[in-house]
C-alpha cells in the first residue's frame, strides 16, 4: 500500500474557512500540554486569559492598548507580502520609529500639540521607513536576502536605542534607570475612559483603511498586485521592479515605524529599554494568519492582543515567563501550516507493485 | 596577545560553526531553514539540563543532539510532507523554541555544571601562535574539526551525499533516479538541525557552563547569513565562523580593556559585519561563484511536473 | 536483472498498454489507450501536442498512476508506484526536459543514476566503466565536465548513458530530436538502429512526420487522448499518418498578402550579449527585418534566441551593438521604451513570465497600458473602463474565461496565449516578436495563432517568429535566417530552400562553403 498526495482542483471554501480555527484549537490543546507541565492548570489559564482581556472595561482597553502596535506593525508586515517580500524587521522598525519621534518630543522645541504630533509622525515615519529601506535598497540592488538583514537590524536598532537610553538620551531624575525624561503634554495622545487606551488605536484603524483604499483602488496598488504575482511579467510589463522593492519595504517599514510612534506619545511618553516585547514578530504571524486583507490584520491583532495581555496576567499570577507566548505563537503556526495542507491536497491510497 | 586572539576566536566561532554546518545540510537539500536560532536554544538547554541531571557531558551533547533532531523534525514534515512554506515554518520554530526554552528553562535558571575543559594535544600545542587556539581545546572543538571534514567527504565522496546535493539541485532528476526526495530532505533536515543542537550545547556546556534564558542571542541568524558566505561548503564554513568569532573576540577584547565606545556601540559589530559579508557573498554569488541549490525553498510535488 | 525478461524468446510481445485511462483536476489526458510493443522494435507515438504521449509515457514509467487499465510486462501485470519501480524492470525513459542537474559534472549525473552503487563506492571503477560505454558508441563526453557547459545536444547523450549503464531493455525517448539539427538527429538514429541490433526495444515520440517515416518499424497515433490506430512498417505513409493525425481537420491555408516592402524597421547591428555564466548568447549578431515580412528565425533551441527576443523587447542590455527600431535607437532602453517604440513580444514561457497568475483576465489584458489615461483617474483605477476594455478583446479574441474575477492561471493554455495576444497587439505594434508562439497548444490554437501572425502582416506589421518547426517556418515565413551560436549564418528563401541546406546552416556551416 502506498500513500499518494494529489492536488485538489478547487480548495473547498469550507475547508478554507475551518482549518485556520480548527489549527488554533489544536494549538490550543497542545499548550495546555506545556502549561500542565509547568505546573499551570491550562483551564485555569484559558479563563484567566478570557477574563482579564474581555471581562471588564478596563481589560478591554488593556487589549485595545496592545493591538494598536500590533494593528500598525502587522499592516506593514502584510504590505510587503504583497509583493512577496519578507519583512521580518518589524520589532527595530519599532524601535527606529520610537526614536525619531522621541527626538522630535525632547529636543525639537515645538509648543503647538499638533504641530508636535505631526513632526512626531513624520520622525517616526521617516526612521523606520529609512530603516527597512536599506534592506530594501539592498534587495532591489543586489538582490540581498531581506529575511536576513531586517532581521539583524532588528538586533542593531535594539542596541542603538539602548546606547541612547543609556547614554546621551538617559534621564538624569531616572535613579540611573534605562529610559529618557518623561514627555511634556504636548507630546502626548488623549487617553479615554480613564483607561490607557489612547487615540493612537483611531490613527491604527484609520491607517487600516488608508492601506486597504491604496492597495485595492489605486494605480500603485495595481503595481505591487501585479510584481507580487509574477515579478518577472511585471518586469517584462515595463515596471520599474527595483524602486518598487525598495518604495514597499520603505513603506513597510514606516507604517511599523508609526508604532513606534504610538507607543511613546500614547503609552509609554518615554523612550526606555524593552519598549516593543516582540510586536515585530507577532506581526508576521498576523500578517500570515490575515493572509490579503487589511480588515483581517485588524481582527487578528485584536486576539493577539487579548493573548497578550492574557500572558501578562499569567505572569504576574503564576510566573510564567512572557516568553512563553512566543511558543504558543509558534504553536499556532505550526498547525495552521498542516492545515493548509489538507486545504491544498487529497491524500489516496493505492495498490503496490508486483515485485520480480 | 595574538594567541589570546586566535583561542578566542576558535572558542566564539565554534558553536556558530556547528549551526552553520547544520544549516547547511538542510539547504544543500534544498530546504531554507530559519528555525536556528530556536534550535540553538534547545540544544543549549537540553544540553545543560542532561549534563545538570546525569553528571555526563557526553549525555548532554547526545541530549542536546536528540531534542533538536526530535524540533527539526517538525519543520521536516510541515516543509517536506505536507509542503508547507519554508519560511514561516522555520520562523514559527524559532519562536516555539524561544518560548519554549523559556518556559522550561526557568527552572535551570542559576544552577552550574562543570563544562568542557581544555585537552591539549601533546606537542602540537606548543607550536607558536596558533598551538593553543587550535590545539588546546575541548572535546566539541576537536569534533568540529573532524566535523568539517567528514561533511566533506560525505558530500563529495559517498552516494548518499551525492543524493542530498541532487534533492536539492534538482528533486525530479534525483526523484526519476530512484532516490526518495522525501526521505533524503526528512534526514537532511533533522540531522543538520541536530547539528545546530550541539552548537547550541556548546554554549551552555563550554561557553559559560549555565543557563541563560535567550542565551543564542541572534547566533542562530548569524550562521543563516554565514551559509551564503561559505558557498554551502563546509571548509568555508569554518573560514566564516572564525571570521566572526574574531570579530566577537575583538569587539570583548576593546570593552574589556575600557574604550570609550559605549559597549552597545561595539555590541553592534557582529551584526554589522555580518551584514556586509551577506552583501559581498551575494555579490559573489551573482559572478558565477558557488550557486546556492537550484531547488532551494521550492517545495517538491511530483505531479506539479506536466 | 529482472528474471521475466529471460521469458521473453517464448514471448513476442514485450510490452503491452491495455485500456489506459488518466485524468486531471478538469481534464480528461488518456482515454482507453492501448496498444503493444516487441523485442527489437522501434515503435513510434505519433500525435500532436496535447495528444496524450507525454502523459502515457509517465504513466508507464511510474510518475503518474493510471485511474484505470493494466500494464503487462512480458505477460505479467503491472503496477509502478515509482520511477525507481520502472527502471527495475528495465523501462526507462529519456525525458524532453532533461533530468540532469545541470551543477554536477558528467559522472555525477550519471553516477546517480546508476543501480546498486555501494555508498563509499570507488571512483575509479565506475569512471572506467562509463568511459566505456561512451567509448563504444562513440560519443564525445568528458566526465568531469559541469553539465551546465555542454550543448543540448550532448546533454541528451548523457540521458542515453544513463539508460544504457542501467541495462535498460525498453528505453522511451521524449522527442528527443526536437534540440537536434538534421545532422545530430541522424546521429541518433544510428545509434538507435545499433540498439536495436542488441534486441532493445524503443519507443520514440514523436510528432514530426519525416522523422517517423525514416526510423519506425510500427507506429501508434494518438489523438486527444486517445489510440486512434496502430499500423506496422510497410502499412504506412505520410499522408495516411497525417490524416489519422489529424483527422477530418483540414490542414488550416491561409492567405498571405505579399505586403513587404523594403523598408526596414528594425536594423540590428552586430550586437553581443553575455549571460550569467559569462558565456556569449548573442556574438556579433545582425539582422534586418522589413515591413509587413514574416521573418523566420531557425535554429536549434540555445543559440541565442532567447537573448535576442530579450534584447529586443527590452528586458536585458547589451554590451555591444545596435538596434534601430522605426529610426530610434532602442539598445538599452527598459521594456516600457520598447513597447512605446511599438515593438510587442510574445514571450516562450507563457505561465511564467507572461502573465500575472494569481490576477483576473482584466487586470492582466491592461498589464502594459494601465498607466495610459483612460484606465485612471488620477491615482485611482478607473474600474469600469477597465472592465469595459476586457469585454472588448475578450469578443475580439474569443477568449474562453471562466466567471469575472477567475485567477487567469486557470485558464487552458490556448486561452492564456490568446489573453497574451490580445494585449501585446492592442496598440497595433510596428514589430512582433514571437518566441515559440504555439508550443504547447493544440492545433487549433496554432492555428489561430498562425492567422493573427498573418493577418498582422497583411496590416504592415512585420513579424520576428522564432520557432522550433522547421515546417512551421517554411509555412508561415516570408524569409528564414538561421541562427548558430550567437550569429547569424545567413538567409534563406522557403520557396527554394531544402531541409539539407537549412540543416547545414543551423549547424554553424555558412551557405557557398565548399562541400
Amino acid at each position: 500500500m502506498k500513500l499518494v498526495i494529489e492536488r485538489r482542483e478547487i480548495s473547498s471554501p469550507f475547508l478554507r474557512f475551518s482549518a485556520p480555527i480548527a489549527s488554533i484549537g489544536v494549538a490550543l490543546f497542545v499548550a495546555g500540554f506545556l502549561l500542565l507541565a509547568s505546573g499551570v492548570s491550562p483551564l485555569a489559564a484559558y479563563k484567566e486569559i478570557i477574563i482579564e482581556s474581555l471581562g471588564s472595561l478596563y481589560g478591554l482597553s488593556e487589549t485595545l492598548v496592545k493591538t494598536t502596535p500590533l494593528i500598525f506593525a502587522g499592516l506593514g508586515v502584510s504590505l510587503a507580502f504583497r509583493m512577496q517580500i519578507w519583512n521580518i524587521g518589524a520589532e527595530g522598525q519599532i524601535y527606529m520609529g520610537a526614536m525619531g519621534a522621541t527626538w522630535v518630543a525632547l529636543f525639537s522645541g515645538l509648543q503647538n500639540h499638533w504641530l508636535m504630533m505631526i513632526a512626531m509622525f513624520f520622525a517616526a515615519f521617516l526612521c523606520g521607513g529609512l530603516w527597512a529601506g536599506v534592506a530594501g535598497f539592498l534587495r532591489a540592488r543586489w538582490q540581498v536576502n531581506e529575511v536576513i538583514v531586517t532581521l539583524l537590524m532588528n538586533y542593531i536598532a535594539i542596541l542603538w536605542v539602548d546606547y541612547l537610553i543609556y547614554g546621551p538620551w538617559k534621564d538624569p531624575k531616572g535613579f540611573n534607570f534605562p529610559l529618557t525624561a518623561q514627555f511634556s503634554d504636548t507630546a502626548r495622545f488623549a487617553e479615554y475612559f480613564n483607561t490607557r487606551m489612547h487615540s493612537g488605536f483611531f490613527l491604527a484603524l484609520f491607517c487600516a483603511l488608508v492601506l486597504y483604499l491604496f492597495i485595492e483602488k489605486t494605480v500603485w496598488g495595481y503595481e505591487i498586485k501585479v510584481i507580487g504575482s509574477n515579478q518577472k511579467a511585471a518586469q517584462y510589463a515595463g515596471m520599474n521592479t527595483g524602486m518598487a522593492i525598495f518604495f514597499v519595504l520603505f513603506l513597510s517599514g514606516a507604517i511599523a515605524g508609526i508604532a513606534g510612534f504610538s507607543e511613546v506619545a500614547g503609552l509609554q511618553h518615554r523612550l526606555q529599554h524593552g519598549l516593543s516585547p516582540g510586536y515585530g514578530y507577532t506581526a508576521i504571524i498576523i500578517a500570515w494568519l490575515a493572509k490579503r486583507s487589511a480588515i483581517g490584520v485588524v481582527i487578528v491583532s485584536f486576539l493577539m492582543g487579548v493573548l497578550l495581555v492574557g500572558g501578562d496576567s499569567l505572569q504576574l499570577l503564576w510566573q510564567l515567563p512572557v516568553a512563553f507566548v512566543y511558543a504558543f505563537q509558534g504553536l499556532i503556526l505550526f498547525f495552521l501550516l498542516a492545515s493548509d495542507f489538507f486545504i491544498i491536497y487529497r491524500v489516496k491510497l493505492i495498490k503496490g507493485v508486483a515485485h520480480a | 596577545m595574538l594567541e589570546i586572539l586566535l583561542d578566542a576566536t576558535v572558542r566564539a566561532g565554534t558553536p556558530i560553526l556547528f549551526a552553520t554546518l547544520g544549516a547547511i545540510i538542510n539547504e544543500r537539500a534544498g530546504i531554507i531553514n530559519l528555525g536556528i536560532e530556536g534550535l540553538m536554544l534547545i540544544g543549549a538547554l537540553a544540553g545543560f539540563s542532561g549534563t545538570y541531571l546525569s553528571g555526563s557531558l557526553l549525555v548532554g551533547v547526545l541530549a542536546a543532539f536528540c531534542a533538536t533532531f526530535i524540533a527539526g523534525s517538525i519543520h521536516a514534515v510541515i516543509t517536506v510532507q505536507l509542503r508547507g512554506n519554508q519560511i514561516v515554518s522555520g520562523l514559527a520554530l524559532t519562536m516555539f523554541g524561544v518560548g519554549i526554552t523559556a518556559l522550561f528553562g526557568k527552572g535551570m535558571v542559576g544552577l552550574t555544571i562543570v563544562g568542557f575543559k581544555r585537552v591539549a594535544i601533546p606537542g602540537l600545542s606548543q607550536l607558536p601562535i596558533i598551538g593553543k587556539a587550535f590545539f588546546n581545546q575541548d572535546m566539541l572543538i576537536y569534533f568540529s574539526f573532524l566535523l568539517v571534514f567528514l561533511i566533506w567527504v560525505f558530500f563529495y565522496r559517498t552516494r548518499w551525499g551525492l543524493g542530498v546535493r541532487s534533492v536539492g539541485e534538482n528533486p525530479a532528476a534525483a526523484d526519476t533516479c530512484g532516490f526518495s526526495v522525501s526521505k533524503y530532505r526528512f534526514f537532511a533536515v533533522t540531522i543538520g538541525s541536530g547539528l545546530v543542537g550541539i552548537g547550541g550545547a556548546y554554549l551552555s556546556l563550554a561557553s559559560t557552563p549555565m543557563w541563560i534564558e535567550n542565551m543564542s542571542a541572534g547566533r542562530g541568524w548569524i550562521a543563516v547569513a554565514l551559509v551564503i558566505f561559505a558557498g554551502w561548503s563546509s571548509p568555508r564554513a569554518m573560514l566564516g565562523a572564525y571570521l566572526f568569532g574574531g570579530i566577537t573576540a575583538m569587539q570583548l577584547r576593546f570593552q574589556a580593556m575600557g574604550t570609550t565606545v559605549s559597549a552597545h556601540i561595539l555590541q553592534m559589530l557582529p551584526y554589522f559585519f555580518t551584514i556586509l559579508v551577506l552583501v559581498i557573498s551575494t555579490l559573489r554569488l551573482k559572478k558565477g561563484a558557488s550557486q546556492q541549490p537550484e531547488g532551494l525553498g521550492l517545495p517538491y510535488d511530483r505531479e506539479d511536473r506536466k | 536483472m529482472p528474471f521475466l525478461f529471460s521469458l521473453l524468446p517464448y514471448m513476442s510481445d514485450i510490452l503491452r498498454i491495455e485500456n489506459i485511462r488518466k485524468t486531471f483536476p478538469g481534464v480528461i489526458a488518456l482515454d482507453e489507450v492501448s496498444f503493444s510493443v516487441a523485442r527489437g522494435e522501434i515503435h513510434t507515438l505519433l500525435g500532436e501536442n496535447g495528444a496524450g504521449k507525454s502523459t502515457l509515457m509517465n504513466v508507464l514509467t511510474g510518475l503518474y498512476h493510471p485511474d484505470r487499465g493494466q500494464i503487462r510486462i512480458a505477460g505479467e501485470p503491472i503496477h509502478f508506484t515509482s520511477p525507481r519501480d520502472a527502471l527495475a524492470f528495465g523501462i526507462g525513459m529519456v525525458h524532453q526536459h532533461f533530468m540532469l542537474v545541470p551543477a554536477h559534472s558528467v559522472f555525477e549525473n550519471i553516477l546517480l543514476a546508476l543501480d546498486n552503487v555501494p555508498n563509499f563506492y570507488s571512483r575509479k571503477t565506475y569512471k572506467e566503466k562509463i568511459q566505456k560505454l561512451i567509448d563504444e558508441f562513440d560519443l564525445d563526453l568528458d566526465l568531469d565536465t559541469p553539465v551546465w557547459k555542454l550543448s543540448i545536444g550532448a546533454q541528451q547523450w548523457i540521458e542515453l548513458i544513463k539508460l544504457l549503464m542501467r541495462d535498460c531493455q525498453l528505453l522511451i525517448l521524449d522527442e528527443p530530436t526536437a534540440v537536434l539539427t538534421p545532422q545530430e538527429a541522424e546521429r541518433l538514429f544510428s545509434v538507435l538502429r545499433h540498439l536495436k541490433k542488441q534486441e532493445k526495444s524503443i519507443i520514440f515520440i514523436s510528432h514530426k512526420m519525416r522523422e517517423v517515416m525514416e526510423i519506425s518499424d510500427c507506429v501508434t497515433i494518438l489523438k486527444k487522448g486517445r489510440s486512434i490506430a496502430t499500423l506496422t512498417c510497410g502499412d504506412f505513409d505520410e499522408s495516411k499518418l497525417a490524416s489519422l493525425m489529424i483527422g477530418k481537420d483540414k490542414i488550416p491555408q491561409w492567405q498571405k498578402n505579399l505586403q513587404m516592402s523594403d523598408e526596414i524597421v528594425l536594423d540590428i547591428q552586430n550586437l553581443s550579449v553575455r549571460n550569467d555564466r559569462g558565456l556569449s548568447d548573442l556574438d556579433g549578431f545582425n539582422l534586418r527585418l522589413k515591413k509587413g515580412e514574416i521573418l523566420g528565425i531557425a535554429g536549434v533551441a540555445g543559440n541565442g534566441q532567447k537573448a535576442l527576443a530579450e534584447v529586443l523587447t527590452g528586458l536585458k542590455n547589451t554590451s555591444q551593438g545596435r538596434i534601430m527600431a522605426g529610426g530610434k535607437d532602442i539598445t538599452n532602453s527598459n521594456a516600457r521604451y520598447s513597447y512605446i517604440a511599438g515593438i510587442a513580444h510574445i514571450p516562450e514561457d507563457r505561465k511564467s513570465i507572461g502573465i500575472a497568475p494569481d490576477m483576473s483576465v482584466d487586470e492582466n489584458l491592461i498589464m502594459k497600458s494601465f498607466k495610459s489615461r483612460s484606465f485612471r483617474n488620477w491615482i485611482f483605477q478607473n474600474k469600469k473602463a477597465i472592465r469595459q476594455n476586457a469585454a472588448e478583446k475578450i469578443e475580439q479574441f474569443a477568449i474562453k474565461t471562466g466567471p469575472d474575477g477567475t485567477p487567469v492561471r486557470y485558464l487552458s493554455g490556448g486561452n492564456i496565449q490568446k489573453v497574451i495576444i490580445a494585449r501585446e497587439l492592442s496598440e497595433h505594434p510596428a514589430v512582433l516578436v514571437a518566441l515559440y508562439p504555439t508550443r504547447g497548444l493544440d492545433i487549433g490554437s496554432a492555428g489561430y495563432v498562425h492567422k493573427v501572425i498573418a493577418d498582422g502582416a497583411g496590416r504592415g506589421m512585420s513579424t520576428i517568429l522564432i520557432a522550433e518547426d522547421l515546417d512551421e517556418l517554411l509555412k508561415l515565413s516570408d524569409r528564414i535566417a538561421v541562427m548558430f551560436r550567437g550569429k547569424l549564418i545567413g538567409y534563406v528563401n522557403p520557396r527554394k530552400t531544402t531541409r539539407e541546406e537549412i540543416g547545414l546552416m543551423m549547424s554553424g556551416e555558412t551557405p557557398g562553403d565548399a562541400a
